[in-house]
This record gives C-alpha cells, structure tokens and sequence, in this order.
C-alpha cells in the first residue's frame, strides 16, 4: 500500500482517538483512507475533516488536552498554517502526532517530494523554545511504524511528535506488515494514565486546567525549565539513526528520508567502482544523532550531505563534527528529487576528484 | 398583612464601587461609602438605608463580582 | 427585626455560586463578564454538570476565565475555542463542552472556528461576549463595533466606508442548519439577568441533550473601553447596542416545530 494508507491503517490499529485533517496534496490519502475504512464503527475513532489546518491542530489540542491519543497530518504550507497550535501543544505540554508529507516550497511551491522543512520541524517552527520529536521514515513500512513510535514518545514525554515524510515516501506502494490492532484506551485508563487531562471534574477530583498562559515570568521561567529538562532527557534516550557500511567507509554520506534509499544505491554503485562510502541515516532529525556522526566521521575524508532541499540538516552535521572534516551538500530543490547518478557525480565533484570539476 | 423584611451582607473586599447594586435596588437602599475604601482602594457599597431592603436580590444579581448576599424574612 | 434575626441561613435568597471560585476576578468595576460567570457557574451547578462540564476559554478579557469557574478547562489560541471544543466534545461526548469567548475571539480571528463548528452542528454551547470593542488590548475597534463609535483605533468614530459594517453574528449563526438556539441576551438589569439565565440553562441542556450548537450572545459593556462609568455605558448600550443587536431568541428549533 502507499506510505500514506499506512499511515491511517497504523493510526486505527495503534488505537487512535481521533484524526483531525484537511485535504492537502500529496498526503490526502491519510484522511480520504481514514474515512473510507470508518473506524468510528469498529475501534470508535473520531474521525473528522476540518475546515482549515488551523482548525485541524486545534482539534487536536482540544482533544489532546482530554488525554486522548489524536493526530492529525498535512503538508508544508498546512503545516505552517498549524504552528501557533504546534507551539500551543508543545507549551501546555500536550501528546499527540503531527504528519508532514513534505512537499516543494517556499509558498504554495509544487506539489512534488522535498525535504525543505527540515528547519521548521526541528529548529522551532512556532514561536517560542520548544522542540517536537521528529521521526524520519525512509520505507512505508517506517511510515507505519513510527504512528505507535511517534504516539508512545508523545505520550511518554508529554510533548508532541511529528513524522516527517515526504511525497516520495507518501506516495510510494510498498510492501508493509501492519501492527495488530489495539483496544482504545478506556476513559478509566486514560484517567489513571494522563491524570491531568481536562475529562470533567469526574468523581469530583480537583479540576485541570489546560493552558499555555502564566503572566508571572519567575513561573514562566520554571515552566520552560521543566520543558528544556524533558528535551534534555528525550537527547539522551531517543536518539536513532541507522548506519550502512561505514566501517570501512572513507566518505560518508548523511541522509534521511526517501533520499537515503537512492544514496544507499549511490554508495553500492560506488563501491563497485572500489571507492568506499559509508551512509548514516537519521531517524530521528529531533534529537539529532551529533555523536554517531562524529564517531562516524572520524577516519573519513569527506562527509556529503544529500537532501532534497538547500542544505538544512547539514547545519547539525556541520555541528556535530566542527571543523575535522569537510561538509558538502548535495541537493535538488523545487520537487526535484536528484538520482543516484547526481549523488555520486556530486561526491566525486567534492572529494574524490575536486579539480575534475 | 404580611410584612416583607430583607438584609444584605456586602463582602467589601471583593467590592469595586461599580455601582450598579446602587442602581439596581429599587428601594433606595444601597449607596457607596463616600469616603471609606476597601484594601483596593474602592468605594464599596453598603446598605445606608437598611431597614428599606425587602430582599429582592436585584442588587445581587447585578452584582459582576458576586459580593452580595441576600436573606429575607416575610413575617405574617 | 432585627438585621441580626434576618441575616440566619435559612433566610438566604442570595449567595455567591458554589462554583464560583474565591478569586477576586480581574475585570474592571462593572464588567459584564462577572455577572455572565455567576450565571454560567449556576447553571452548570443546578443542572448537575460540575463533574461533566468542559469549559473552552478564549484570548481576551476573559483569558483567565478558568481562574473563576470551578470546572475543567483548557485555554485556547485566539479564535480557535470552537475548534477545541469540536475535539473535546466529539472524544467524550457524555461530557458537555461550551466555549467563552469575546466579540474579537469569536467573531474576528475565530470566524471561521464558529461558523464550522455551528454548521457541523457541534453539540457545544458556544457563548459571546458581545461588548463591540478589544478590551484587553486597550479598546481596539471590533468586529462588532458599532458605527460612529469611537476607539483605539478608530479615534473619530467607525465608518463604514473606512471599516466596514458592524457583524451581526448571532443571526449568521442562526442561518446555519446545525445550530438548535440561538439567542442574544443582555445582563445590564435583574429581570435581563433572568432572562440571560435561562437562555443560558437551555443552552446547557442543548448540549447535554445533543441537539446540536446553542449560541447564546450576550449584549455587554466594556465601560473602561467606552470611557463611561458602569451606569453610563449600560444606558448607552441599552440606547445604542441594543437597537443594533436586538434582545430575544432568533432561532429555537424546540419553539419551531409543532
């Protein structure tokens, strides 16, 4: 199925509250599917086409602030349009799950794949200091995956989670095994479970009171302390990234996403040709893998980064190993999305034969 | 013939001398403190004509501040 | 009598609400909202909601609304209560939802929230707190501004020519075939406050009994943003807003259908 379907067959098996969505290419499939499989009759999810993107964050922080388990998902420009409510979830420490199906921008921009809200997503995007945890997916089957992955780290650390796809990776057919399927959690649980979500004063215990606002700045302070100690501990557990062939590897290539696939295929190719790439994929672009790509970095000549969009990611590889090597970036904008012919066009341009070019 | 008797109890702390309790009674009952203030500096309402109040609550419900309470007794 | 053998508790025909809370509110003297708080605390108490009730708070004087009405709340963006609410109500629909919000909350950023949530027939009580002016911000013109009225921001009077017309929200909403009540009250006297009150108890049994969105406007004051006393300005609302935005029910499909 496409990485999109997958989507919305892992939100109802995980046991999703409620979806909350508006119609966006290239990522309508997630609420077209939803609605077409009716879980409303089968786990009781909610399932509801909004008005805006505006209106769809702000559904889920409606029904996040009730402690239950909600999502929503769109792409670029609907995701800007969703990041005062992003920033709102972040602030008054809400769970839930954000999709981006990341399409070409800046502006209205072009409906095909691109990587160009790599900023937007781990650098802030809203206002205020505030991180979400990004998983990357670079296969359909990732992308049903991180739907628990992404719910459960919301959950565990009250923050929420987006994945970050792309066209390619929402539009793409591939094979997947989907998770069984999970009961919803009752009321009950959700009460023992989230004890500050706003459910009505049931059984009479002290009110919640769900908000982002605190006009005392000595409170505030504390508030966003509490919010850094909980980016501190999601940096130190949850950080995760796969490596391909860099044991040996005298570059190393740095992807994430559906670009990864098609730089794996560059390194294989390379490596036919006797030169020896390695390729670090983030999975999670929040936290940042720094010390795997330092690590990694070590005994390489050259690291590439390829994204599908300006060079953004290659910031933190930049960071990750300061000045010890040489960071490249290799993109295509726009939609484009480069072949591995480019990538390895592209690596010999910066490394391997510098003065060819 | 019955004879309607009523008091209020005004919580002057919560009082902002909004006088619109004044306004509302319709015996005349009520009146800020001319030169008194609560701890927040208002001119709080108080009844200056007691005995008139026939406890008909209207100054209450007018009241944004919910600082009155109303009793009444009606003797036959 | 004495004033000491009347003031006993089974004399009492007035109290502060249960659920109102003993903060002291931070409105202005005279403010509308404190007395649409009394009324929305007592409704949810007599109905029995206090364990049930989800109140939504806006951006605007009423931000702090949660500090008063001992209920569970969540505080929305600006504009966006009634899309809080649809979420809220529809993933815990034995609980009743209603939302607070202001002439600028609701009826200018929040347009959009309202009229989908009123035509989706949300099973909400949405109320309005209709002054005609940003009173947090320091007296902005609103949506609801009347012509001719001065503020911050139109200093010689609204034109429309320069500013558009006043919004008449209530009878907008009350075109759309999701909501079940739509009604415009004011709270400037006793028998108003009654009225109010029971406009705002069918709301809240509205929504309980999920007959789709009660809107339930309420004609306010905004006495510091008009720059008249409390007395004053509920004369000039009663001379002014009220010809604009008349009192009554506008649409009660209970009343229709026979």
């Amino acid at each position: 199925m496409k990485g999109n379907e997958a989507i919305a067959h892992a939100a109802i098996r995980y046991g999703a509250d409620g979806y909350f969505g508006y119609p966006i290419t290239p990522q309508s499939e997630v609420l077209e599917t939803l609605e077409a499989l009716m879980p409303w009759e089968t786990t009781g999810m909610t399932v509801l086409q909004a008005e805006s993107e505006v209106a769809s964050i702000n559904m889920v922080y409606g029904g996040a602030a009730t402690g239950k388990a909600v999502m929503t998902s769109s792409s670029s420009p609907g995701v800007s349009l969703m990041q005062e409510g992003i920033s709102y979830l972040a602030a008054s420490e809400l769970p839930a799950l954000i999709v981006n199906v990341m399409r070409g921008g800046p502006g209205l921009g072009t409906i095909h794949p691109s990587q160009s809200d790599y900023f937007q997503a781990t650098k802030g995007g809203g206002h205020g200091d505030y991180h979400l945890i990004v998983l990357a997916p670079s296969t359909v089957q990732e992308m049903a995956d991180f739907v628990g992955l992404g719910f459960d780290l919301a959950f565990k650390y009250r923050t929420p989670a987006m994945i970050m796809a792309d066209g390619i990776v929402g539009q793409m057919m591939e094979k997947v095994v989907l998770p069984p399927q999970r009961k919803r959690r009752t009321d009950a649980e959700i009460a023992e479970q989230c004890p500050w979500a706003v459910t009505g004063r049931t059984g009479g215990r002290p009110r919640n009171v769900v908000t982002s606002l605190e006009l005392d700045s000595a409170v505030m302070e504390k508030n966003n302390e509490r919010f850094q100690r909980t980016y501190r501990e999601i940096e130190k557990n949850e950080v995760r990234y796969e490596t391909k062939y860099t044991e040996d590897a005298d570059y190393l290539i740095v992807a994430f996403g559906s670009i990864a696939r098609i730089c794996l295929k560059a390194i294989e190719d390379a490596r036919k040709q006797g030169i020896k790439v390695g390729l670090i994929r983030p999975i999670t672009l929040w936290p940042f893998p720094y010390d795997a790509i330092r690590e990694a970095a070590r005994n390489v000549k050259g690291i590439l980064c390829v994204e599908i969009n300006a060079g953004q990611m290659i910031e933190d590889v930049r960071l990750a190993v300061s000045d010890a090597v040489p960071v490249k970036h290799f993109g295509r904008m726009g939609g484009i999305v480069p072949n591995p012919q480019e990538v390895l066009d592209a690596l010999e341009k910066d490394f391997i034969n510098p003065t060819k070019a | 013939m019955a004879k309607i008797q009523g008091a209020v109890v005004i919580e002057k702390e919560r009082c902002k001398g909004c006088d619109l309790c004044v306004v509302a009674c319709p015996c005349n009952v009520l009146a800020l403190q001319p030169k008194e203030v609560n701890d927040r500096g208002y001119h709080f309402a108080y009844p200056a004509n007691e005995t008139a109040c026939i406890g008909c609550a209207a100054c209450a419900m007018v009241c944004p501040d919910a600082c009155i309470e109303v009793y009444k007794v009606i003797e036959r | 009598m004495t004033r000491e053998e009347i003031i006993k508790e089974e004399n009492k025909v007035y109290a502060r609400p249960a659920l109102l809370r003993d903060d002291v509110m931070h409105y202005c003297p005279g403010c509308s909202h404190g007395v649409v708080h009394k009324l929305v605390a007592e409704v949810i108490d007599e109905l029995g909601l206090a364990e049930d009730a989800i109140g939504i708070a806006p951006v605007g004087c009423a931000v702090f609304a949660y500090n008063y009405i001992e209920c569970d709340w969540i505080e929305a963006a600006h504009g966006r209560a009634p899309a809080l609410a649809t979420a809220a109500s529809r993933l815990n629909p034995s609980k009743v939802v209603f939302t607070y919000q202001g002439d600028g909350d609701l009826a200018a950023i929040g347009t959009a929230e309202t009229i989908h949530a009123c035509t989706r027939g949300e099973n909400i009580v949405i109320i309005l707190i209709n002054n005609g002016i940003y009173g947090m911000t320091g007296g902005q013109m609103s949506p609801t501004t009347l012509e001719g009225a001065k503020t911050a921001t139109t200093p010689y009077g609204r034109r429309h020519d320069l500013n558009g017309f006043p919004l008449k929200v209530a009878d907008v909403v009350s075109l759309l075939d999701g909501t079940c009540y739509v009604t415009r009250q004011s709270v400037h006297t006793p028998a108003a406050v009654r009225k109010a009150k029971k406009a705002l108890t069918k709301a809240f049994l509205n929504a309980k009994a999920k007959k789709g969105t009660s809107f339930v406007e309420i004609v306010s004051t905004c006495s510091s943003g008009w720059k008249m006393t409390p007395e004053q300005a509920n004369k000039w609302m009663e001379e002014n807003m009220h010809k604009h935005y008349p009192l009554g029910d506008i649409k009660d499909v209970d009343a229709k259908t026979n």
